[in-house]
């Protein structure tokens, strides 16, 4: 904050209280964050310090005892924010503490938890990543680390900085403090696409790709940060809020702004789009989670996409909340867009984590339907669909590092290798079949729920052309998971079918989970949808949620 | 009397038995078809129970209701009860499965489960059929609807015949869910335009959906009506039946145009009619065409026909569109007899799969030029199939024939035109059943199929109680009609048409039930 300050003109900043005194900071309510924080610094050390046979024990306890911890305080404060209170903002208002952001933030630290389990799954000392990733692929270095069993245990601090990246993407409250989550979230991500243990070009491709393009986003994504900070005079998303209120800073009383305004929320909306993988900045998508270790792929296609959700859904409610009609047609071209191509795109895949990540971006499009609606509804509608969807594709992942070609093999992802799973391994296959049928919204799955909520949504703002275009193109997806199902169980098993491995204790308790949630969610959703969501009349306080307590002027 | 929950008991009984079947180890495959039949009889003893306790007399339209909270945010709530209507459905549905099992029994054992998971399917399908139409909240009815998709998806896909199961049970599949979706656009408008699912909230004068303006009442009744044709099916919808039903075995076929379809013209009924009265009646002509298009193309593609499975698909489609020209008639004795055809139709059509299936099973194969002088063989097989090919093309003394001559009346009442060209159908039905029956029936017997045996007792069993409903209603109707009569007339006032005056010969006047309410 300082040396962001200090290049503030002094106009704006007449009255700095910041050197004054030291600002207040309630650590409590920043517990979460900070026991993730401390346990990936931790694990950083371990990896100094601890020898290499017992580090990835150590490793993996801290960090499942650390998303579970900053779970267990997640859901505490949820209980302490007073019933009827959105919520409140803290560290200079560049936090928020609200509703949302923990119940965003608890959704998250569930899901990192059950990605962290396939990430640790060991099969005869192999896992998911390369035994050395800084060795040429097929060098006879990269075979000695493999005889000798070596493994990257870094993995584990990583993950638990993309998590602590991802939970404060959702709690921003500034612009600036959400850049920095993006790119703490971002940077791990990169850095983890390109550890597959196997096809390690592609993987590496798939981690320079992302990287390249992520860093482009997060390129127009500060630029639209200057450009609101030139309209606005603050990165503060209540002082935001409130210079388009006034229409603009002091600087433009003839409100002569609104351009840069207008680009910067382009911008920035190029940026977070980028991130959940809405159409047209998509095109990552099916490479990296095509190239990126399985668990990796599950944990971006659950966790990331949820964190992307929560900045999305603060910037453009809290923020740019008061200039709703200018970026609305907006997101109704990307969300149609997103909707329809991926759709038709998908169809065509033959790859399965290539379909999963194309029917993800088909998912961003629907909630961003819910998005649209800029309405109490629609913002609950979508944090229901993030949390139903986040189970259902990290078991559909989990389920993906399960089939290999063969024994000891790569894992099995052209679809044509699936044939006959039905009939081979029932269990496996009635789950995917579950996952797939939530996918395409059938009743009693968490699935259905969620479309439900978010169709609701855009329909009672108006949305209704928007509904429609969103059945359609969910019928045509539909096709492609039908598809999937008739080729397991309606088909033969191939001569050169897919060898299912026996699913160990930590990938079957991430299926499990994500077939209890799936059913659960779909059926009994209301100690979810009453509780955790902000009900619609105390959601009319809003605004609370960004203001910015400790700043005063 | 009404503190026990029927219909809750009715819907979780086989759904239980279902999830208890699939359970059972993969050996056991004796057991499941014996546990099925058991939970089957028993559903069936509990809503014949309910049934004899269900009064035409009172008030109350909607019987052994039962309302709790389901999704409080959304306004949904897990709501049950019938009137006369769905009662007859509930009462056909529980009637048919049992001898669909009993049929069946033997179908599979070539499977790889021998069957046991069929048998589950079956008793996860008549938990919802059940439900379907029992329940009163329309998010209740959607997830009904659309869950219904998924076991007869595997039925077919999975235990169905020949090489083009797959194709058949993704093309039932993806026109279903189409519809679908198009009904989920029109249900939540339901819920934003009218506030709650509960039905009998919605309806009525009073009514939440009373103060709705035309334009969007009539885009909300067009979502539930494509669904619902799709699901009757209804020309030019209709391609996936025969697809679907020449794919399945027959049993699966009998509960797929049994009663599955009904649950298109049920809803129509139900739904469409009650909710949208004036959209309704705005779409009555459209609707009226459609329906004699599908009677006569239904039934000329049935004579069409060179496999037995198809040609019953295609005279469904046929009999399908007197059932909805019966409900658009809007008169109280074109709907009576739409609702009775949708029972009648039910058994006939039932008997029929499932005669051609016990064919089947013995010849393995369902071409109509691979029999010939069946009857020398198998006279029972033949002479029930005769029985239940003359009540599908209604012959008088038969139960269809009371339903379509009621739709045929009240069509005529409403407007002649319609009606004479309705029986053209009646006409082509006689040609195309008894030209099957003809051509498979009789003659010589060849001497490949000299070992075609007759019926056997298990078989018997199976399409005797038909028959007997079959004969029994077709003389003494008037208990279902006692049932199904007072919610006629309640769907009638609810929409407020009232039947025309028996006036003869002056089509203008007959209409006077449309000119009236355009005002």
């Amino acid at each position: 904050m300082i040396t962001e300050t200090s290049s503030v003109p002094a106009a704006v900043l007449s009255a700095p209280t910041i050197t004054e005194q030291a600002p207040h900071i309630d650590y409590w309510l920043l517990s979460p964050l900070l026991v993730v924080f401390g346990a990936a610094v931790l694990g950083v050390l371990f990896e100094a310090l601890v020898p290499q046979a017992r580090r990835r024990a150590l490793q993996l306890g801290l960090a499942l005892a650390a998303t579970a911890a900053a779970f267990v305080l997640t859901v505490l404060q949820g209980g302490s924010i007073p019933a009827g209170e959105a919520g409140t903002t803290l560290a200079l208002g560049s936090v928020a503490v609200d509703r949302v952001a923990l119940f965003l933030q608890g959704t998250i630290l569930v899901l990192a938890f059950i990605s962290l389990l396939l990430i640790a799954e060991n099969r005869r000392g192999e896992s998911a990543f390369a035994a050395q990733a800084a060795t040429v692929p097929g060098s006879e270095e990269e075979r000695s680390h493999i005889l000798a069993g070596s493994q990257h245990t870094e993995v584990y601090p990583l993950v638990l900085f993309a998590v602590l990246g991802m939970q404060l993407f959702t709690a921003a409250n500034d612009f600036l403090t959400m850049f920095i989550a993006l790119e703490v979230m971002s940077l791990p991500l990169y850095l983890l696409c390109g550890l597959a243990r196997r096809r390690r070009l592609f993987s590496q491709e798939a981690a320079v790709k992302y990287f390249l393009l992520g860093a482009f986003s997060s390129a127009f994504f500060l630029f639209g940060i200057a450009l609101v900070y030139g309209y606005a005079g603050s990165v503060n998303f209540a002082r935001v809020s409130e210079a388009i209120d006034a229409g603009g800073a002091s600087l433009f009383e003839d409100g002569s702004g609104e351009p840069l305004l207008l680009i910067g929320i382009a911008l920035i909306g190029v940026g977070l789009l980028f991130k959940v993988g809405a159409v047209p900045f998509h095109n990552w998508k099916p490479d990296v989670y095509q190239g990126a270790p399985t668990p990796i792929t599950a944990l971006m296609a659950s966790c990331t996409l949820v964190a992307a959700f929560g900045a999305l859904l603060r910037v453009f409610y809290t923020a740019f909340g008061a200039s709703v009609d200018q970026w609305r047609p907006m997101l109704w071209t990307v969300a149609i867009l997103t909707m329809v191509l991926a759709a038709v795109v998908a169809v065509t895949q033959r790859d399965i984590k290539r379909l999963l990540a194309y029917s993800s971006v088909v998912h961003a499009g629907f909630m961003l339907t819910a998005v649209v609606a800029a309405s109490p509804e629609g913002l609950a509608g979508a944090m229901f669909y993030l949390a139903a969807y986040g189970f259902t594709t990290i078991g559909a992942f989990a389920i993906v590092t399960l089939v290999r070609t063969h024994e000891n093999g790569p894992e099995a992802g052209e679809l044509a290798q699936w044939a006959g799973l039905g009939r081979t391994s029932p269990l496996l296959a009635g789950s995917l079949a579950l996952f797939l049928l939530a996918f395409a919204g059938i009743p009693l799955t968490s699935g259905f729920i969620g479309k439900f909520a978010v169709f609701e949504a855009a329909m009672a703002a108006g949305a209704t052309p928007l509904v429609v275009v969103g059945v359609l193109s969910s019928a045509v997806t539909a096709f492609f998971y039908v598809r999937i199902i008739v080729l397991m169980f309606f088909s033969e098993p191939a001569e050169t079918g897919p060898t299912v491995i026996r699913a160990g204790g930590l990938t079957g308790s991430a299926i499990a989970v994500g077939v209890a949630a799936t059913f659960l969610l779909g059926v009994f959703p209301s100690p979810v949808l009453d509780n955790l969501v902000p009900q619609p009349s105390e959601e009319a306080a809003e605004p609370a949620v960004a203001t910015a307590d400790g700043f005063t002027r | 009397m009404t503190d026990i929950p029927w219909l809750t008991l009715a819907i979780a009984l086989p759904a239980l038995g279902g999830l208890g079947v699939a359970l059972l180890p993969r050996e056991r495959a004796e057991t499941a078809k014996r546990v099925t039949l058991g939970v089957t009889l028993v559903t069936l003893a509990l809503v014949a129970a309910m049934a004899s306790m269900f009064t035409t007399s009172g008030t109350e339209r909607l019987q052994f209701t039962e309302v709790y909270p389901w999704i409080p945010r959304f306004g949904v709530s897990y709501a049950v009860g019938v009137d006369g209507i769905a009662l007859v459905l509930i009462l056909m549905s529980a009637v048919l499965v049992p001898l669909v099992v009993l049929a069946a029994w033997k179908e599979n054992d070539d499977a790889d489960d021998q069957g046991k998971g069929y048998f589950a399917l079956i008793l996860i399908l008549e938990a919802m059929m059940i439900g379907v139409f029992a329940a009163t909240d329309i998010f209740l009815f959607y997830v009904f609807f659309e869950a219904m998709l998924i076991p007869v998806y595997f039925m077919i896909g999975r235990y169905g015949r020949g090489p083009d199961r797959r194709r058949a049970a993704i093309k039932f599949l993806l026109y279903s869910l189409l519809g679908g979706l198009l009904m989920l656009v029109a249900v939540i408008g339901v819920y934003v335009y009218g506030g709650t699912f509960l039905w009998s909230d919605l309806v009525g004068a009073e009514g939440a959906l009373a103060g709705l303006d035309t334009q969007p009442a009539r885009w909300l009744f067009l979502g539930f009506f494509i669904a619902f044709a799709i699901k009757a099916p209804m020309w030019p919808v209709h391609t996936w039946l025969p697809t679907a039903a020449g794919s399945s075995r027959p049993g699966t076929a009998v509960l797929l145009v049994g009663v599955l379809d009904k649950v298109g013209t049920y809803g129509m009924l139900r739904y469409c009619l009650e909710m949208f009265p004036e959209a309704a009646k705005w779409f009555v002509w459209p609707v009226v065409v459609l329906s004699l298009v599908s009677i006569i193309y239904g039934a000329i593609l049935a004579i069409g026909q060179s496999d037995m499975l198809r040609l019953i698909a295609y005279t469904s489609v046929s009999h399908f569109g007197f059932i909805t020209l019966g409900i658009f008639a809007m008169t109280s004795q074109g709907q009576s007899g739409a609702a009775l055809y949708m029972v009648n139709h039910g058994f006939a059509t039932g008997a029929l799969f499932l005669i051609v299936g016990f064919l089947i099973t013995r010849q393995g194969s369902s071409a109509i030029a691979d029999y010939q002088g069946v009857q020398k063989a198998a006279p029972v097989l033949a002479g029930s199939f005769l029985v239940v090919g003359l009540a599908s093309l209604a012959l008088p003394g038969l139960s269809p024939f009371v339903s379509e001559f009621l739709v045929f009346i009240g069509t005529f009442s409403f407007h002649p035109v319609p009606a004479i060209i309705a029986t053209v159908g009646v006409v082509l039905a006689a040609l195309y059943i008894l030209w099957m029956y003809q051509r498979t029936m009789t003659g010589p017997l060849p001497e490949r199929l000299a070992q075609l045996g007759d019926l056997s007792r298990r078989e018997v069993w199976a399409v005797a109680p038909l028959l007997a409903l079959i004969v029994l209603f077709g003389v003494y109707p008037q208990p279902l009609l006692d049932v199904i009569n007072p919610a006629v007339q309640e769907t009638m006032q609810q929409i407020d048409v009232t039947d025309p005056a028996p006036v003869i010969g002056d089509a203008d006047l007959t209409a006077d039930g449309q000119e009236g309410e355009s005002e």
